[in-house]
């Protein structure tokens, strides 16, 4: 495990984070929890005011399942922490923020130069996503 | 045409720089090449037998004599004088090096081109009919509604690593040109009873090694919505499709095991879902789009050409073919010359046909998934300067939708994958039927080097695919398919054969068409009227 990349200015979320099995079987309670590539993030929908921290894992970086669970968490309002973890590799990251994640626990250390000229070589994005930015069709009707 | 705006322009230029990291990155070992795969294939480059392939997007198939010239220029600077027009009215180049992909896409991006999401699992360019425009039987031209799937696909950041490729059609016809239910999502336009627009959806077709027919879900999508349901579509399909076998990932398999009327309600239900994030596009969006295809200024006149000339009268009866507007024709550039390899063409020809384009065509040329060329609009009083300069360049073979006019994957002779060559079949089943092809009539040959089907085999009304037996390799032969409004796959007939003993086989197949058939049939419906055992026994004896 490599340093956690945040996008957020809150302090991290310690606790640690229970399965989507473990949380439905009795410990709604819990603030954090990890979703599997493969788990209906939507199960979680009821309780997104008290979670703080999702964690989804990327098993391998070619499986994009958590891109969609990712982006339904934002869908329903969730504001918490989304944390991608697992297989992340530095050309993910600019699509995954713009899927809702603001945190990366990648398993092999990224490039801090590449990444920042990633983030920074697309000023346009045709489609409307999970963040802020607005589409092109926007900009060209204002 | 679609013509860049900045905005457009911009997104391009980054995706070249971009690009051009990646690769050095690879180049200098940074990243390994299980990471480097998928980005390159993002943008269309594969790793060969000898050397890498790019294939360079043609979105639905349009592009103007500028575009067409830079693909002759990449031809000569960075491959050996040719390119290959596919079936997914794309252009790939063979002889291509890693360390010149950069500089090729920032030419191709200098006249409004790309490689992005040609290959790898992302979504694919669009296909369209190459008449669109043109042909009197569309209800509207349907490249305006491709060309605003193109842009809201493009780096689509839910779906950029999805479970396998994902390739869109749209069409305007009840003429199905486009092999459009073979896609893993087909559209139709059509008009309801009170004249509204809206597209039939077809999902879940394909081919590989478990073809599909895409079955209709839903039969009229107003035309407002046709981003959100595709969304839908393809966010059901990643969220739910295996990821444990690839061969087992593509949407058709989805389709199939959910069943198309179960597979409809969860994308209904999941579009009611996304509905909400507004991310269909506006109409003035659209209207801004469609400006771009307004017909162009046709000229007053209806003057039928001067059929003195045989070849030239046989060339306008088989690759001429009607425009809605009197006075003009739609012009079949065969690729498919006897003996040659089936959509390839030398930088010198394609520098011809975006010559006659300029001249003769309002400056508009079409690949088709037939892998030929087509000039959409050109006056019937210049037909016959077209056809001396094509003949003068070897492109005036008339044998459009004829047993010559061979769908042909690259297969052994380039293919990493391929169990047996394609090419040289292709060459002999041309060179063996030239002279009796226009009495065969409408004979759609397509062929495959294995299973992947990327030459089409099912569809073909007669289909060849190639395998490995043992160590040799064997050819079997299936009849009866079909990629137009018909469609239909294609079934085996029996054991296979050697290479010289398929195009004996196709022989004896066509010979017994000709025994059979009845007024007017073309062979596919000889063969929908007699079936396999009406052909079995002339095959095998
Ligand atoms: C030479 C390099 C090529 C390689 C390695 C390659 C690889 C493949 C593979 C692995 C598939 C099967 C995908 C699947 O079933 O999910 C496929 C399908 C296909 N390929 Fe290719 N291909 C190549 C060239 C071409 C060319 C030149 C064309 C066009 C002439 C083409 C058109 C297609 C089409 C139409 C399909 C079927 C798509 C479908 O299943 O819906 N490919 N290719
Ligand atoms: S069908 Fe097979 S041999 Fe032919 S190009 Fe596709 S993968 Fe290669």
């Amino acid at each position: 495990m490599t340093d956690l990349l945040r996008f957020r200015t809150d302090a991290a979320h310690e606790e640690p984070a229970v399965s989507l099995d473990a949380f439905v079987e009795g410990q709604a309670n819990a603030s954090a929890v990890r979703l599997e590539a493969g788990d209906d993030a939507r199960v979680l929908i009821p309780y997104l005011d008290r979670i703080m921290l999702v964690e989804i894992g990327f098993p391998k970086f070619r499986d994009g399942r958590g891109y969609s669970s990712a982006r339904i968490l934002r869908e329903a309002g969730y504001t918490g922490e989304l944390r991608a973890a697992g297989d992340v590799l530095v050309d993910q990251i600019d699509f995954m923020r713009r899927c809702g994640f603001d945190a990366f626990a990648p398993d092999a250390p990224i490039d801090e130069a590449v990444l920042t000229r990633s983030l920074e070589r697309y000023d346009y994005h045709y489609q409307p996503a999970a963040d802020a930015i607005v589409p092109v069709w926007k900009l060209r009707h204002g | 045409m679609y013509k860049y705006d900045q905005y457009d322009q911009s997104i391009v230029d980054a995706r070249v720089d971009e690009f051009r990291d990646q690769a050095r990155r690879r180049l200098a070992g940074e990243i390994t090449e299980d990471q480097f795969k998928p980005l390159r294939l993002k943008n269309g480059l594969y790793l060969q037998l000898h050397a890498y392939m790019l294939r360079v997007a043609i979105p639905y198939g349009t592009l103007d004599s500028r575009q067409m010239r830079k693909l002759a220029y990449i031809a000569r600077t960075y491959d050996r004088g040719y390119g290959h027009f596919t079936t997914r009215q794309n252009i790939q180049y063979n002889w291509i090096k890693l360390e010149e992909a950069p500089d090729i896409l920032a030419d191709l991006a200098t006249v409004e081109m790309h490689a992005i999401q040609t290959s790898g699992e992302s979504i694919r360019n669009v296909s369209s009919d190459q008449y669109a425009g043109a042909s009197a039987d569309e209800i509207a031209d349907p490249r305006p509604w491709a060309e605003l799937i193109r842009q809201a696909t493009t780096f689509h950041p839910e779906f950029s690593y999805l479970p396998r490729k994902f390739k869109i059609a749209v069409i305007a016809s009840a003429e199905d040109r486009a092999a459009m239910r073979l896609h893993d999502i087909g559209l139709r336009l059509v008009a309801n009873d009170a004249g509204d627009l809206g597209f039939e959806v077809y999902v879940g077709g394909g081919m590989g090694r478990t073809p599909f027919i895409a079955p209709l879900i839903r039969a009229f999508l107003p035309v407002d919505h046709l981003f959100s349901y595709c969304e839908a579509v393809l966010r059901v399909w990643n969220r739910t499709a295996r990821r444990d076998n690839i061969h087992k990932q593509r949407v058709k398999i989805l389709v199939h095991q959910m069943g198309a009327e179960a597979f409809a309600a969860a994308v209904e239900a999941e579009w009611q879902e996304i509905l909400p994030n507004k991310s269909d596009v506006p109409r003035a969006e659209f209207d801004r789009i469609a400006a771009y295809f307004t017909p162009p200024a046709f000229e007053a006149g209806d003057r039928e050409p001067d059929r003195a000339d045989p070849d030239f009268a046989v060339w306008l009866d088989q690759n001429v073919k009607p425009h809605k507007h009197p006075g003009y024709a739609i012009v079949n550039i065969s690729l498919k010359p006897i003996g040659g390899i089936p959509g390839d063409a030398s930088a010198d020809q394609i520098d011809l046909m975006a010559d006659l384009a300029e001249r003769h065509s309002f400056d508009e040329l079409r690949v088709t998934h037939a892998q030929n060329i087509v000039l959409p609009h050109v006056r019937k009083a210049d037909l016959y300067t077209i056809w001396q300069a094509l003949v003068d360049a070897g492109l005036a073979e008339s044998n459009l939708d004829l047993i010559s006019d061979i769908i042909a994957c690259p297969g052994l002779d380039y293919c990493s994958l391929a169990n047996a060559r394609s090419i040289p079949v292709a060459q002999k089943i041309a060179t063996r039927f030239a002279g009796r092809q226009r009495d065969l009539g409408e004979l759609k040959l397509k062929i495959s080097g294995c299973i992947n089907a990327c030459g089409h085999h099912h569809a073909g009304h007669i289909g060849i695919l190639g395998v490995d037996k043992k160590g040799t390799e064997n050819y079997q032969l299936l009849l009866g398919g079909s990629g137009a409004e018909d469609a239909s796959l294609g079934k085996i007939t029996g054991p296979g054969f050697s290479e010289d003993g398929i195009v004996d086989a196709i022989e004896r197949v066509t010979d017994q068409y000709i025994a059979v058939r009845q007024d007017g049939e073309r062979f596919l419906d000889t063969y929908r009227r007699v079936g396999m055992d009406g052909f079995k026994e002339a095959i095998y004896g």
